[in-house]
């Protein structure tokens, strides 16, 4: 089974450890992983700004870089989500929707695809989990608190594979973040006052660690977090999946 | 969207006093607990808002007819109907029927419609004194300022800011912050102008078609009573609120309080149908731009929306920001829908207000995308070039950058050395609105490319 590895451009330039871990946890799960070089970013940053219009010529590298593989899998949900449900390219829209349909966040793929039971990982860690918007109300990666619905979540059936470690959830257990792409710099004051408050209700928990299926909320609360001097450390799951403690 | 109005700009001096936000946020997270737990006991609930979100498209689809077979119901009826293109016409006719009438005092049950039209304002101008009857609309027309919430008006008011408005208006002793005492001096004081208008001006939630008749749902009985002692009713409704049959109320007063406070129904669900013997009974049915949002096949169906609050009181960015803060009679999440469509310049910025949680969409009880429209306004706005040139530019360089791997390649890696040279650049407050409550991340030696270049290749 051939992955073609779509790395976030900011994960790509500030987090490279969350895709060397992706691409690590895949390899182990007996896939061929290839990263297409010349791949830059998904279009998001500009879509959610409102220049769609502009993003063709992004949406073309995309496509020509991730033809020609089984799966494209992303360490992230909003990446993901903004490729299945706006990537289109005049000339090239059979390609298009080919990697609509076969494009997945990891944990989704994990579960939905690979259909692993079980991990080799160790993480003796109190870690709290931060249910980012797209890949959950998006993607469907987890029953959602609004809906009335069975409860279910792919990411923390994968968490809770991995020995040692110790979930908890924040009281309000899925509310946003606060990141929402450009909205942290054009709504600066309730962005900030957003990951204030997630990241204190994780405090108040006594976690070592934030996790979830997207960098960039975790990378607002980084910032939160290192400005405040907490102890608490974020952490992308695909590192914890791919962790070994003894 | 340029100025001093935006949002984000009235947001941040909202949340410059972060108790007040504190407070505000938990207020309404516990009307959506409220919610929560009353959707939870019903199984058929997701059921229950698809039926709803049928019945809305279904009737959307046919408006004309289902309005006019409501008209000439509603004629049989003995009830005088009115129809308004846009709020200047609405506001003249109701004005002349008042005059019709002869009487200068009026009381008003609360309708959105109405302050969307700005009658209030409309009619002060012309010498008549209207006085809201719901206790939160009275309070904040007291302190000359709009509702912040479709729901409750008042839910940025502290008990303290409602005792000084009441020692102030209605002489209330000073500092008395009781609920009880404050609510029967307001009591006392609406008991008056009840029993003195002639008028009663009132909102619609539900227009049925095939009866003529109209549905009115309150929590305090207001609408009732301002009726009842009125000899002349005029209930404002925007031509969305139809519904094809009364049997259809079942699903829709189900949802709507439940939606709105957790409560299983309003305590009044008032149903008008024709006037009293010698009294008379007006229905002003209003556009207000809402056919030009019929015809935009993206946004249509924000004209489902039922009024129930819900999207408000779950949205992160509402509860922080406060609903004065989107400068439109209609805040929140659908107010940031509806609003471009009245004005695209003015309200450039509202469907930016949001981070496209999903949250509302997910809570709304007649399905409505809220934040798929949010994101689709945002694309017709910058197209339409109400983004300002320095977005615009922005934008066609990242969009250049994106396109080139070669150049992205290199703008990245310049960029990670730049902040490991002069991090002064990046962790500035005036230069970079990230790093006022941020730290930057710390740019580390290798991107994930180099890495893989090195390792894997
Ligand atoms: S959009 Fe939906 S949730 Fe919001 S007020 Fe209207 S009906 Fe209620």
């Amino acid at each position: 089974m051939k992955v073609g590895l779509f790395v976030p451009c900011y994960v790509d330039q500030f987090y490279p450890n969350v895709a060397i871990a992706t691409m690590q946890l895949l390899e182990k799960l007996g896939c061929e992983v290839v990263f297409p070089l010349e791949q830059t970013c998904c279009g998001q940053p500009m879509a959610n700004s409102g220049f769609s219009h502009i993003s063709e010529g992004c949406n073309k590298n995309f496509v020509d870089n991730f033809s020609g593989v089984d799966y494209v899998v992303c360490p992230s949900g909003s990446c993901t989500l903004h490729i299945k449900d706006h990537l289109h390219v005049e000339g090239k829209e059979a390609e298009a929707e080919k990697i609509r349909k076969q494009v997945y966040e990891l944990s989704e793929f994990l579960i939905d695809v690979l259909k692993i039971d079980h991990l080799t990982a160790s993480f003796p860690f109190k870690v709290g989990i931060h249910s980012s918007c797209h890949g959950q109300r998006g993607l469907h990666l987890s029953s959602m608190s609004e809906r009335v619905l069975p409860a279910f979540s792919k990411p923390e059936t994968l968490l809770n594979m991995v020995k040692g470690i110790t979930l908890c959830k924040p009281q309000r257990v899925d509310e946003c973040c606060g990141f929402g792409g450009t909205f942290c710099v054009f709504e600066e004051a309730v962005s900030a006052k957003m990951g204030k408050d997630r990241v204190q209700e994780h405090e108040d928990n006594h976690v070592d660690y934030i996790t979830g299926v997207d960098m960039s909320c975790l990378m607002h609360m980084e910032g939160i977090l290192k400005r405040q001097h907490s102890k608490v450390k974020v952490i992308h799951i695909a590192e914890i999946l791919n962790a070994h403690f003894n | 969207m340029q100025g001093t109005t935006t949002h984000s700009e009235k947001a941040a001096q909202f949340i410059a006093n972060e108790p007040r936000t504190d407070w505000h946020d938990d207020t309404l997270w516990f009307v959506r607990t409220k919610r929560d737990r009353a959707a939870h006991t019903i199984e058929a609930w997701e059921g229950l808002r698809a039926t709803a979100s049928h019945i809305k498209e279904h009737t959307l689809s046919n408006l004309h007819d289902y309005l006019t077979q409501f008209e000439q119901n509603a004629l049989a009826n003995g009830v005088q109907v009115h129809w308004a293109a846009d709020a200047a016409e609405h506001n003249a006719i109701v004005h002349s029927i008042i005059k019709k009438a002869g009487i200068d005092k009026i009381v008003k049950s609360k309708s959105m419609l109405t302050e969307e039209c700005h009658l209030n304002e409309y009619l002060i101008q012309q010498g008549i004194d209207v006085v809201d009857t719901d206790l939160g609309e009275r309070i904040v027309q007291f302190r000359h300022e709009l509702p912040s919430h479709i729901v409750l008006p008042a839910i940025h008011l502290k008990k303290q800011d409602v005792s000084d408005t009441f020692h102030e208006h209605l002489g209330t002793e000073k500092d008395n912050i009781d609920p009880s005492y404050l609510t029967h001096a307001a009591r006392l004081h609406l008991r008056d102008k009840f029993i003195a208008s002639d008028v009663a001006i009132t909102g619609v939630n539900f227009a049925i078609a095939e009866t003529g008749g109209i549905v009115v749902c309150t929590n305090e009985g207001n609408a009732d009573m301002g009726v009842h002692a009125a000899r002349v009713h005029i209930a404002c409704m925007g031509m969305e609120k139809m519904i094809p049959k009364a049997e259809h109320l079942g699903v829709f007063l189900r949802l709507l309080a439940r939606s709105a406070t957790g409560q299983p129904i309003t305590t009044y669900s008032s149903h008008f149908h024709k006037p009293r013997k010698g009294a008379e009974m007006h229905i002003v049915i209003v556009d207000n731009g809402r056919s030009r949002q019929l015809g935009r096949a993206d946004f249509r169906n924000s004209l489902k929306c039922i009024r129930c609050g819900a999207c408000f009181n779950t949205c992160p960015v509402y509860r922080r920001s406060g609903g004065h803060s989107y400068h439109n009679a209609v805040a929140g999440p659908i107010g940031s829908i509806l609003a471009p469509n009245i004005d695209m310049r003015k309200n450039a910025d509202l469907p930016f207000a949001s981070t496209l949680c999903g949250s509302c969409s997910n809570v709304c009880p007649v399905k409505i995308d809220i934040h798929d429209q949010l994101w689709k306004w945002r694309q017709v706005l910058m197209k339409e070039g109400y983004g300002g040139s320095g977005k615009n530019i922005m934008m066609k360089g990242m969009a250049f950058v994106l396109s080139h791997p070669r150049i992205y390649r290199m703008a990245g890696g310049m960029g990670r050395k730049v902040m490991r040279w002069m991090p002064w650049l990046f962790n500035n407050k005036s230069l970079n609105p990230w790093y006022k409550n941020r730290e930057m991340p710390a740019p580390p030696k290798q991107s994930f490319r180099e890495w893989y270049q090195q390792n894997k290749q």
